[in-house]
């Protein structure tokens, strides 16, 4: 039973509260793109055992879409930012490489 | 016999007594008795069957671990099976019986298993019943459904009379379990300004403490308990629920507790059970210990009992379980209950103490007042079958030789403790092997971490593997400390009372007595005695390799019954681990699951059921509707109208009615469940243009278009008519079900994709309502409402216009789903059934009448429209459906635009829609596949299309459907053959797919 | 092997069960095999099973991290039917549920396979017409299958709440001989029969990494040392993203927990199963008489095989409504499992980029009763190349837009 803050309204959101929305930071591919980059930015999504980047909305509250950084295995949360990014925060990044040391940025792509 | 004791009993009120049944004979208890301690006051010892063998079974245990005494309780619309005795507090009126026998519990026809035990050893089940194959089904099946199951199934047509409630809290500490640790944790916590919770599952505060003995601060445990509750009580931050039991620790610090409210004493005010919802920064599981059985043979028979439990009944309900009890033990604790029988003037003839070291002065004490103390002795058997009695006794070290017999009625058995780690353990806190108290404790390294990734659960006292009352104060008021720390209070240092034990001497594991114990006697030696599983079926389960903990669990049944084997899973682990050879910690165990003890279903669903179920949304016009008996069906979670059928006309005779009464003349649509979003901003235009398939930006204030919607894997979503208000405004209608989705996709479009365009959307779904009216005379009926200008000229096909009538305010949408001429009237919600009613008294002079969604789905069907969820399923895309008109060729990109390139979805070997017509002019069966020659590689029929819509047309007097058909368009006038599920095979026609009106002259007048 | 049957369990009373011998036995990993499964749960160890049986492949090792079965084989709740509508999941599936019928002979292992019947209940206007449409595709496809009324159903469900108020049962897809089986049986028949064909079941063996040259699979490395074969099945079901890692290519899979939950056992009251997807709860009782309920996945990435509650909730909610006999039972148990979803939602059995590496994973919430099919269509994919159960759900699928989607008689309300 996850409990993520909403950047937006500032809620500590029950989960009950949020509907997930899969993977964060998603560069999206239109006409013109190649088959193997559009079937990578469709289906083959990132699924690590570990950090992960994803997104959220605040469905039964503000209605506004956000992004978390979680531990999919202890489902820790390392924060949660502004959806409107095309990666995260340097400092989420710097509090998952205090919590998880020898993690970078995408090493898992 | 078990019988009361005259005096004694601290839980009692012996001036109220209390009647009840059992079995259906009336038996009388006093107010403060489990139904357990009344049975065993009236000495009915025996109180079930087990599962397999249906041996005679009588209470174990005093409490929540008790794995015999399960009873059905009440009956009826109030029977509850498997209801623990033990938990049961004793009321008027209370009716329980007894479970798994037949014809009576004192005569079970299936004990005759317990004869067949030798042949019906761990999974024998799996090697045998499999010939002949057919008996299975037929012979063996049914024979062994017929013997599942312990408590009685509820009758079909019961409803639980009773109610349920949710409560949510947050705090910052939730202490669980409300013996000495959890109430010295909470003291302390309390007292450093935390808002506590304190939870305790039975009805009373204090746990063993003040029957185990021991002071505190010089004064005995019960005054120390009074005194906390006292101080605990009166702190403002602190609330306190008994009868309230920690079920279930989850992650993010959110934990269920189940609070019993009013079992004890039913009645019809309030809710029974109430499910919590904590939200906890800190958890404090001070949730004590289980004492563990001892195995030997014969150690299943009724009057066997753990030592604790002996005591418990003695001390806390004045109840003696025999006049004779032998002690038997490995450990110190078991004295207390040989010293406190003997203290009550009962015969203790023996204390077996499997250690050849005997106990420390705790023995004195028992020897001092004249017991027996047998050291490195053991129970080799127990005489008796429905109930002890005698023991006979050999050596511990040896295999069984029997070295005298006593003669007794009762058995007190302590294997040692194992603390209570359930709740530690939900949610992912390890365990560590502690060898000196032989038992798994929880390791502090290794607790649960929430949402920081820092542990969020702490063991306090016995459940944490303190075992003396000094050492588990002293962890309790430490785990205050450290909780009330955790949540930013200021905690002074853990300060915990003096208190003061015997000292005990190690408790030495003996996991089979006597160690040598032969096979006949391993048959006889229970581990689990619900589920009848004995040492020699574990050691069977690691002969035949299954060697993992989980394995053997799920071979032999162990620890799956409904005590999920809170006695038995460590006795089986280390009988497990002894036969494979290795330490126990290498063994593991098996995975603690939620809940503690099972939770009523009741509880769980919570106040939401019946009506509230799922709430139904209302149209403004929701209350006409039921009002002019409609039938309904659910759509979303709304319910529209179906038809409106009148008098004993049938739903068919009411949907033609409707249809043609709306083609000839006049008729109306409760349509306010269609999705209405206002997309407004600079960019709206542009946002829309990458929404929809058509282009939108193009489209003129004033003006209608219809628009289609792709997911971005390219397949048709959703569609709609959208309307543009102003330049920077437009409003998009979305199907039924579809505005909430739409809505959010849209969002999720603009809030992670394009965040940097000017857009807002609103869902103004139920600001309005809406109704359409339908038919050659809508005009006629509007005009006569008068108001606004609806002419021709004025208010064209696919336009809209802002006006009044009737004198109310709204907006006509000239638009038609129906091929007929048609206005779909947007108001403000609160005016729609003014408005309605209107309508009809004007539209009286053309029969005016409501259609409903099946008229609708007719009508459509008849112009060859599609329909959201008929026409496509989540796999068609619009070029499958004819639909190319609607798809931009200017546009560069739009939602689904790339997917659709790909090679699958350009396959001209997509089936497309067509419309079908069965030659005989019958209705072609819904869902039915149009067949092609052969069979694929797999040995399937092959088919070369589908039926998506098809009805009876009133209209046209004849069957007609749209489908998807392999090369459909290129093959009009081609029959094809649909076989039904009736046997039947139905040929039809490939047309044209709109069958009236094809010229659309109808709607444009 | 000692074969297993009354005789010889009356045989082994005799002496007290002393005399029976390891259902599998313990080996030592070989230097090389013909070719190595990595997974023993029930997908991977059937795998190995039907190349042995069908094709004479023999020299077999399955390899498991844990304990076999340990995953979702034993996590499920037990339902075998093929009422699917596409066409590639309705073969698969009803091959499945055909070599269930005689499973237990086969492998001399009594799974309790249990045709008791499993019925769809279709409680909305749009699942009817959804359920139909299903019938007339199972009747093509050689699926029984039948729609059947309320009062059918009602007859065999006595403990169904028929009349809603909610959502009313308007009908049901009935497939008579769909049911369960006992779980960790299937795994232990299948190692047990594995084993007696040579095959080497290793447990407690974890894959570290997947050794290839020039495009084909070698081997692998284990903690228990590098293993040769010529060719590899990852059937590894929550786990394949991490192996297909090790091998080099990526999954269009992302991992979920779903939860079950069983009541304390009664006395048999409810001799089908039955599934309500318009509230989203299923129910059987099993053979120990317990309510075996299953209901929805999380809608996020998760590997703890810890569930959140309220889903638990919902389906609770929604089976009371539809069983209000159930309100006064209580939950015994609850538990997760970790679940592959692909982009459509059916599995992937299918050659990989990397040469003679095949993979077989994103069952989903369904792979229980795929087992056997499963098994024997992946050994004819290893064997020889290509299969027509398999073709299908090819892992390139999602590329071309060649989807196998069966959430469409779930579809959309209009």
């Amino acid at each position: 039973m996850l409990i993520l803050e909403c950047p937006y309204c500032g809620l500590h959101a029950d989960e009950t509260e949020l509907a997930p929305g899969g993977e964060a930071h998603l560069k999206r591919f239109g006409p013109g793109s190649s088959d193997d980059d559009f079937e990578g930015y469709l289906f083959m999504r990132e699924n690590p055992k570990g950090v992960h980047f994803e997104r959220w909305r605040h469905a039964n509250g503000c209605g506004k879409w956000f992004h978390a950084a979680r531990d999919t295995n202890t489902l820790e949360v390392f924060g949660t930012y502004s959806a409107q990014t095309t990666e995260p925060p340097q400092d989420i990044k710097d509090k998952i490489s205090a919590r998880r040391p020898g993690w970078t940025w995408r090493e898992f792509a | 016999m078990s019988t009361r004791l005259a005096q004694g009993g601290r839980f009692l009120n012996r001036a109220r007594k209390v009647n009840f049944t059992f079995n259906g004979q009336h038996l009388t208890g006093h107010e403060g008795d489990t139904l357990a301690s009344a049975l065993l006051a009236q000495g009915q010892m025996m109180v079930g069957r087990s599962f397999k063998y249906h041996r005679p079974r009588g209470m174990v245990a005093s409490g929540a671990e008790e794995p015999n005494a399960l009873v059905n309780l009440g009956s009826g619309n109030r029977l509850e099976p498997n209801q623990r005795a033990t938990t049961t507090e004793l009321f008027d009126g209370l009716t329980a019986t007894s479970q798994n026998h037949w014809p009576s519990l004192e005569f079970d026809v299936g004990a005759v298993n317990t004869y067949f035990s030798r042949f019906l050893p761990a999974g024998f089940y799996y090697k045998m019943f499999m010939y002949p194959r057919a008996f299975w089904k037929h012979v063996y099946e049914p024979f062994i459904r017929q013997s599942a199951g312990l408590g009685r199934a509820p009758e079909p047509h019961v409803r639980d009379e009773d109610t349920y409630e949710h409560f949510y809290a947050f705090v910052d500490v939730l202490v669980i379990g409300g013996g000495v640790a959890g109430l010295q944790a909470a003291l302390t916590a309390g007292r450093a300004g935390a808002q506590v919770l304190l939870i305790e599952q039975t009805a009373h505060w204090g746990g063993r403490a003040p029957v185990d003995g021991g002071t505190v601060d010089g004064k005995p445990a019960a005054e120390f308990v009074d005194a906390a509750l006292a101080e605990l009580r009166g702190m403002k931050n602190v609330v306190l629920r008994d009868r309230c039991m920690g079920a279930g620790v989850y992650d993010h610090g959110y934990v269920l507790a189940y609070e019993r409210i009013s079992d004890h004493a039913p009645g019809p005010a309030g809710p029974r059970h109430r499910l919590w919802r904590l939200r906890c920064k800190q958890v404090v599981t001070a949730t004590g210990a289980i004492e563990r059985p001892l195995s030997f043979a014969g150690n299943d028979i009724p009057g066997v009992m753990l030592a604790s439990a002996v005591r418990d009944y003695a001390v806390n309900y004045g109840v003696s379980i025999g006049d004779r009890t032998v002690v038997v033990t490995n450990n110190d604790d078991a004295y207390r209950t040989a010293i406190t029988l003997k203290g009550l003037g009962l015969e203790v003839p023996a204390i077996i103490d499997a250690r050849a070291g005997g106990g420390g002065a705790l023995a004195d004490e028992a020897r001092a007042l004249g017991i027996r103390v047998e050291t490195g002795k053991a129970i080799a058997k127990v005489k008796g079958a429905k109930r002890v009695e005698g023991v006979a006794i050999c050596a511990q070290a040896g295999e069984g030789a029997v070295l005298e017999e006593i003669k007794c009625d009762a058995v007190a058995m302590s294997g040692g403790w194992s603390p209570v780690v359930h709740l530690w353990s939900h949610c992912g806190g390890k365990l560590t092997w502690d060898d000196a108290q032989a038992m798994f404790r929880p390791n502090a390294d290794l607790a649960p971490t929430g949402a920081a990734g820092e542990a969020f659960v702490i063991p306090a006292g016995t459940a944490n593997g303190y075992m003396g009352l000094a050492e588990v104060l002293a962890d309790a008021a430490a785990a205050g400390v450290a909780a009330a720390k955790a949540v930013g209070a200021k905690p002074k240092k853990a300060e915990a009372p003096q208190a003061s034990t015997p000292d005990e001497a190690p408790i030495e594991p003996v996991w089979l007595m006597p160690q040598g114990a032969d096979i006949k006697l391993r048959m006889k030696a229970w581990l689990d005695f619900q589920n009848d599983v004995k040492v020699s079926d574990v050691q069977l389960a690691a002969r035949e390799g299954f060697e993992s903990v989980e394995h053997a669990k799920r071979y032999t049944t162990l620890g799956m019954a409904t005590d999920q084997g809170k006695l038995s899973n460590i006795n089986g682990l280390a009988i497990l681990s002894d036969a494979l050879g290795q330490p126990i910690p290498q063994t593991g165990t098996t995975t603690f699951r939620p809940p503690y003890t099972p939770i009523s279903m009741g509880a769980i669903a919570g106040e939401a059921r019946g009506k509230v179920f799922q709430p139904i949304r209302r149209t403004p016009l929701q209350d006409w509707h039921e009002g002019q008996g409609a039938y309904f069906e659910p759509v979303g979670h709304w319910r529209r109208p179906y038809c409106y059928p009148r008098g004993e006309e049938s739903h068919a005779q009411a949907v033609a009615r409707e249809i043609n009464q709306t083609r000839g003349s006049l008729g109306m649509l409760d349509a306010s469940t269609l999705g209405k979003l206002i997309v407004k901003g600079p960019d709206a235009g542009k946002f829309l243009d990458m929404l929809y398939t058509n282009m939108m930006s193009t489209l003129k204030p004033g003006r209608c278009r219809y628009g289609l919607m792709c997911s971005e894997n390219g397949f048709l979503m959703d569609d709609g008519v959208v309307a543009r208000i102003h330049d920077d405004t437009f409003l998009c209608h979305t199907t039924t079900g579809g505005a909430d989705r739409i809505h959010a996709h849209m969002e999720e479009w603009l809030q992670t994709e394009w965040w940097d365009w000017q857009v807002y959307v609103a869902n103004v779904t139920e600001q309005y309502g809406q109704i359409a009216v339908v038919g050659p005379d809508a005009r006629k009926v509007l005009e006569k409402l008068g108001g606004m200008d609806v002419s021709k000229d004025t208010l064209p096909f696919m336009a809209w216009a802002d006006g009044e009538l009737g004198g109310i305010a709204c907006r006509v949408y000239r638009i038609s789903f129906s091929g007929e001429l048609s206005y779909e009237i947007a108001v403000d919600a609160g005016h729609a059934r003014a408005l309605w009613d209107k309508l009809l008294e004007s539209g009286a002079e053309f029969n005016v009448m409501p259609y409903g969604t099946e008229a609708l789905h007719v009508m459509r069907a008849e112009k060859g429209f599609i329909m959201i969820g008929d026409e496509t399923d989540g796999t068609v895309i619009p070029q499958d459906l004819g639909l190319d008109w609607a798809i931009s060729k200017k546009k560069e990109d739009y939602i689904g635009k790339r997917a659709q390139e790909r090679s699958h979805m350009t396959d001209p070997r997509r089936w497309k829609l067509v419309g079908l017509e069965t030659v005989d002019g019958s209705k072609l069966p819904d869902g039915a596949y149009a067949v092609a020659d052969g069979k694929n590689a797999n040995g399937q029929r092959n088919v070369q299309g589908r039926v998506t819509s098809t009805y009876h047309s009133p209209t046209l007097g004849r069957g007609i459907a749209m489908g998807l058909v392999l090369n459909g368009p290129d093959r009009m006038g081609e029959v094809i053959e649909f076989p039904g599920t009736d046997g039947k095979t139905y040929k039809a026609r490939i047309v044209d797919p709109v069958f009236f009106d094809k010229d659309g002259e109808k709607q444009n007048v | 092997m000692k074969r297993y049957s009354v005789f010889a369990v009356a045989r082994e009373a005799a002496r007290y069960h002393t005399g029976w011998e390891r259902a599998w036995k313990s080996p030592e990993p070989k230097k090389k095999y013909d070719v190595i499964i990595i997974g023993a749960g029930g997908h991977g160890l059937a795998t190995a099973y039907y190349l042995g049986k069908n094709f004479g492949i023999r020299n077999v090792a399955i390899l498991e991290k844990g304990w076999l079965g340990g995953g979702n084989t034993g996590r499920n709740t037990t339902i075998i039917r093929s009422n699917y509508l596409q066409d590639p999941s309705a073969a698969i599936y009803e091959k499945s549920r055909s070599l269930y019928e005689d499973l237990s002979q086969d492998l001399n292992y009594n799974i309790m396979f249990s045709p008791r019947g499993v019925m769809m209940l279709a409680q909305t206007e749009h699942e009817v017409r959804g359920y139909l449409r299903t019938a007339h595709a199972n009747a093509l496809q050689g699926v029984e299958t039948r729609f059947i009324k309320p009062d059918e159903v009602k007859k065999l469900v006595p403990i169904i709440n028929i009349d809603g108020p909610r959502y009313p049962v308007l009908g049901a897809l009935w497939q008579p001989r769909g049911g369960t089986a006992r779980h960790d049986a299937v795994a232990w028949g299948y190692a047990r029969a594995c084993s007696d064909m040579g095959m080497d079941v290793i447990q407690k063996c974890e894959v570290t990494g997947v050794r290839q040259e020039g495009g084909r699979v070698v081997g692998v490395d284990t903690n228990r040392g590098a293993i040769d074969c010529d060719k590899l099945g990852i059937v590894v079901a929550g786990h394949s993203g991490v192996l297909a890692e090790m091998a080099g290519f990526r999954l269009p899979i992302e991992s979920v927990a779903l939860q079950a939950l069983v009541s304390e056992p009664i006395k048999p009251c409810m001799d089908v199963v039955v599934m309500a997807n318009t509230v989203h709860g299923y129910m059987s009782q099993s053979d120990k008489g317990e309510m075996v309920i299953g209901g929805g996945a999380d809608g996020y990435n998760n590997y703890t095989q810890r569930g959140s509650f309220h889903h638990i909730e919902e389906t609770v909610r929604a089976l009371i409504e539809t069983f209000p006999m159930i309100s006064r039972l209580k939950m015994l148990r609850q538990w997760g499992g970790i679940v592959d979803m692909t982009g459509d939602r059916s599995p992937i059995l299918s050659k990989t980029p990397l040469e003679n590496c095949f993979i077989n994973c994103g069952w989903g919430t369904g792979g229980f009763k795929a087992i056997p099919g499963s098994g024997w269509g992946f050994a004819e994919l290893m064997a020889k190349g290509s299969s027509p159960l398999c073709d299908e759900f090819s892992m390139f699928r999602f590329r071309e837009g060649k989807f196998i989607d069966e959430s469409v008689a779930a579809g959309v309300a209009h």
